[in-house]
């Protein structure tokens, strides 16, 4: 039985397709979506993506930086879309949209 | 084909499933909830792939905390419906963008990683505990005074501030200061 678990093998491929399933998603999300909180929510997507990345090579070259690395950057993530989101609430205050192609004030 | 190959590949389906329809619903808060089905497909993968702290970390900060914060931003701006509002006109064009990173993507990984496989090994929390301070104490430190500041920032930014018509020695006074002597105009108004 414990021969069975230490024997366990996955693709790398799957790990790292899967990875870049999800980072696609998010830049089509970024691209098409109007509404500011739908493009944060894709950009933590891209985020996601790349710790499956991090945690994947982490687990192929059985080193433990890729894991604190991705640990990074949930942290870094999460301060993102704190303040992200901060702004949006604050430009929904001001301007009652939160479209990011209506907010043009400083657009040339 | 190992069984955590196939475990992974019905995780993944979902995982992908979620993360498609959230940049395609017409609905936000459906688009929030596919987030947490896709947040908790990666967190799924973590522990396949052995690396329980993470995943525990993943359900914690983002199923957790994330979606709460995105669901309440939702919730304060209003939560409009409808392809319209939620999308704009470059959908094709950011179509072929989408598909041409995936498709690179998919090529470069397929061609440099094809037939590697991750042997899996357990690791601990307690040998990411010590990784961490043992070799990362500075960036580790350093991540926690970037949360601070995203927090003081993000309570200033979001702070309401008062009316821009009340006149500044209406503000409440401090405390412990003195009552001020009451003016003659001060005294007409009350």
């Amino acid at each position: 039985m414990m021969a069975a678990v230490l024997a366990a093998t996955i693709r790398l491929p799957f790990l790292l397709i899967f990875a870049a399933v999800l980072f696609a998603a998010g830049v089509y999300g970024v691209l098409a979506r109007r509404n500011a909180v739908l493009v944060l929510m894709s950009i933590e997507l891209m985020l996601n993506a790349v710790n499956v990345n991090l945690v994947a090579f982490s687990a192929y070259l059985h080193q433990l930086t890729g894991q604190v690395f991705a640990l990074f950057v949930i942290t870094v993530a999460a301060a993102e879309i704190g303040i992200g989101l901060a702004i949006v609430i604050l430009i929904y205050r001001n301007r009652e949209t939160i479209n990011v192609d209506e907010i043009n004030l400083l657009k040339w | 084909m190992t069984a955590q190959e196939i475990v992974f590949l019905f995780l993944a389906a979902i995982g992908g499933f979620g993360a498609i329809r959230l940049v395609t619903s017409r609905n936000v808060v459906h688009a929030a909830l596919y987030l947490v089905v896709t947040l908790a497909m990666v967190g799924g993968t973590y522990l396949l792939v052995a690396a329980e702290f993470i995943a525990w970390v993943q359900v914690l900060i983002y199923v957790g905390a994330i979606i709460v914060l995105v669901l309440f931003s939702l919730m304060l701006t209003k939560a409009p419906i409808g392809r319209e509002t939620l999308d704009n006109q470059q959908r094709g064009f950011a179509f072929l963008i989408g598909a041409g990173v995936l498709a690179g993507l998919v090529l470069l990984i397929q061609g440099e990683f094809g037939g590697k496989r991750i042997s899996l090994r357990p690791v601990t929390t307690a040998q990411v505990g010590v990784s961490i301070f043992r070799d990362f104490v500075l960036p580790f430190e350093v991540v926690s005074v970037l949360l601070l500041a995203a927090l003081v920032g993000a309570v200033v930014i979001a702070r309401k501030d008062e009316g821009p018509g009340e006149p500044p020695e209406r503000r409440v006074p401090l405390l412990g200061r003195r009552e001020p002597t009451v003016t003659p105009r001060e005294g007409v108004r009350r």
